[in-house]
């Protein structure tokens, strides 16, 4: 894929959540492109719903009108189902409490997305052991989330993002929970990601260190892109 | 491969609720066994009874006896092979807290009526030729200490009295379900005593059991015993030995509906404590299932894992509630040999058993998986933290 092709296409997005009777528009009407390997910053405060964007990007969540195309797919036309495949081949995902599964080591937590595909055992192996050498921590695959510090846990959080070798990684709140050191490290991580491997990476942070990483960055407020 | 372990990893992952969880549904599947057992131990009686005996009795009431004389007149009815008198003697051995059922019958007609008291030939011939011999269950042998030859008095409540046999025999069961917890003595001992003491009493039996060539022929048989004895004093009902039992098992049958409505409350209560454990576990994992749907997995991946693990559970519990009940059926049929001669459990039991921990299991999981499967991705990523 070309470096300043685009990626992802946002138009018109609209999302509003229900709060009793009452509709609480969240987005309207983001319309903005972002192209591939661009390592992409969302920042705006809480509630301003950049969060709600990066899970309508990942495929998440839907929206209530307009469209988001990611790699020539529509994804805003897609069921559940397709989705959720379209998901496991196309997003790596990032989080902020590293969501790993607790009672599964760190080898099994990056093999997990891989028990979708169709690749042999061996050649499972050959892709976590590989995505745990990118993230430095082939010496800890046996240990389980709970043996691991937050930093080494997001490291495995992103070793199971990659594992798959998805175009589009999306983090949120990446650094959120780590400390200063762990958070750089996980920075530094994603941009070797985006440098060395072409990701690319849509961050949400409300971190603003975290922010200069980004190649580019776009604020959100009250639902509305502010910097167009 | 995956779900296995990872429904496995899970059923442990917190030790102490699993413990008390699997040990709930044990104690729970332990007691609707021993309930269930004891509900069919109540129908023993019926189901072990002959099909080619006929009991005969007074038709006003049990209570009212039947002339002796009777007894050549059965015999000669068609399709009667043998008859003999039996009484409910009702004796006391030391105190009434050894309770157990004791005759008076006809020692050659009983042998011949009941193949399957077991007996040595030394022993029947000894039991024909001892007026006062009598004849007692292996069970009951054991747990008083009787030996052959030994001397065992009863003490009359219906027949007054101190009565003195002497054991002739103990008689094994042909079956694991006959009852070796009776007493069986010479009915003519009973009555030359009653001919000296109190001769009102004399000459009279509680019931004739009656044996008839085939079983087809049962019912005609009985009908003809009845009509022989219409317009009588004393007239009769008979009846096969199955609906004899019956009508003794009729008269328990409020006791046996509570204890069959009991058992199932015990499983229902299992099942709301384990549908709350299985709640509370899907409630603390929602972020972790909507991770797994996030990275792919589609609904019923997450739906088979929470169902799993709660079959899982419960099959444990009823695993260790079946293996569990041999025992304690054990200890029943020891310490209660008096209520329970034989308590054993059986496959249908065993079978319902089952069931009911895969019931359990399964409905235990309703609401956890259908909560787990159906949860927005963007809402169970947001319970983190």
């Amino acid at each position: 894929m070309a470096a300043t092709s685009d990626i992802v296409t946002i138009r018109n997005v609209t999302k509003s959540y229900r709060r009793g009777n009452q509709l609480v528009p969240v987005l309207e009407d983001i319309s903005f492109d972002i192209h591939s390997g661009e390592f992409l910053a969302l920042m705006g405060p809480s509630g301003s719903g950049k969060s709600t964007l990066l899970n309508l990007i990942a495929g998440i969540d839907k929206v209530d009108s307009g469209s988001i195309i990611i790699g020539g797919c529509e994804i805003t036309t897609l069921n559940e189902t397709e989705l959720a495949g379209w998901r496991a081949v196309n997003v790596g995902f990032v989080f902020q409490f590293y969501n790993l599964i607790p009672v599964l080591t760190a080898y099994e937590n990056v093999e997990l997305p891989l028990l979708l595909t169709r690749l042999s055992r061996r050649e499972r192996r050959e892709h976590v052991e590989a995505a745990l050498e990118i993230v430095s921590l082939t010496d800890r695959m046996d240990h389980r989330p709970s043996q691991l510090s937050g930093g080494q846990q997001q490291r495995v959080a992103v070793a199971r993002a990659i594992v798959t070798d998805p175009a589009i990684l999306v983090a949120d709140e990446p650094t959120g929970d780590l400390d200063r050191v762990s958070a750089g490290e996980i920075l530094s991580l994603m941009d070797h990601l985006v440098q060395d491997f072409h990701k690319t990476i849509i961050m949400v942070t409300h971190d603003p260190r975290a922010a200069e990483k980004a190649h580019s960055i776009r604020h959100l407020e009250k639902g509305l892109l502010t910097d167009g | 491969m995956f779900m296995v372990k990872y429904i496995l990893r899970n059923a442990f992952r917190h030790k102490l609720r699993a413990l008390l969880t699997v040990t709930g549904v044990a104690i729970a599947i332990l007691a609707f066994g021993l309930l269930r057992t004891l509900v069919g131990l109540w129908y023993l009686g019926v189901e072990s009874s002959s099909s080619t005996r006929l009991v005969a009795r007074n038709a006003i009431s049990l209570v009212f006896s039947l002339p002796i004389s009777y007894k050549e007149r059965i015999r000669q009815i068609p399709g009667v092979t043998k008859a003999g008198a039996m009484s409910w003697f009702g004796g006391i051995y030391i105190s009434e807290k050894n309770f157990f059922p004791n005759f008076a019958i006809e020692p050659q007609a009983f042998l011949d009526l009941y193949p399957e008291f077991l007996l040595s030939p030394e022993e029947q011939k000894g039991f024909l030729l001892d007026r006062q011999g009598a004849v007692v269950g292996r069970k009951l042998a054991a747990k008083q200490g009787w030996k052959l030859g030994d001397r065992v008095i009863l003490k009359g409540t219906i027949y007054p009295g101190q009565w003195d046999f002497v054991i002739r025999g103990i008689y094994r069961g042909a079956q694991r379900s006959t009852d070796e917890t009776q007493f069986f003595f010479n009915w003519d001992y009973l009555n030359e005593t009653l001919r000296r003491t109190i001769p009102r009493r004399a000459d009279q039996t509680g019931i004739y059991i009656i044996g008839v060539s085939k079983p087809e022929k049962a019912a005609e048989v009985a009908q003809a015993i009845d009509l022989t004895f219409k317009n009588s004093l004393a007239e009769t009902m008979t009846e096969t030995e199955k609906a004899f039992q019956l009508s003794f098992v009729s008269m328990t049958e409020a006791i046996m509906i509570a204890i069959k409505i009991v058992s199932y409350v015990v499983i229902v209560i299992i099942m709301v404590v384990a549908a709350n454990t299985m709640a509370m576990t899907a409630r603390e994992r929602i972020a972790e299932y909507a991770t797994l749907k996030t990275l792919g997995f589609q609904w019923y991946h997450v739906a088979g894992a929470v169902f799993g693990e709660s079959l899982f559970i419960a099959a444990l519990g009823g695993i260790a509630g079946i293996f569990g009940t041999f025992p304690a059926a054990g200890v029943i049929e020891t310490e209660l040999s008096q209520f329970f001669p034989s308590f054993q459990v059986t496959a249908t039991t065993i079978v319902l058993q089952m069931t009911a921990a895969v019931l359990v299991g399964t409905t235990a999981a309703i609401f956890p998986t259908w909560r787990a499967a159906t949860i927005r991705i963007a809402d169970g990523l947001r319970r983190i933290g």
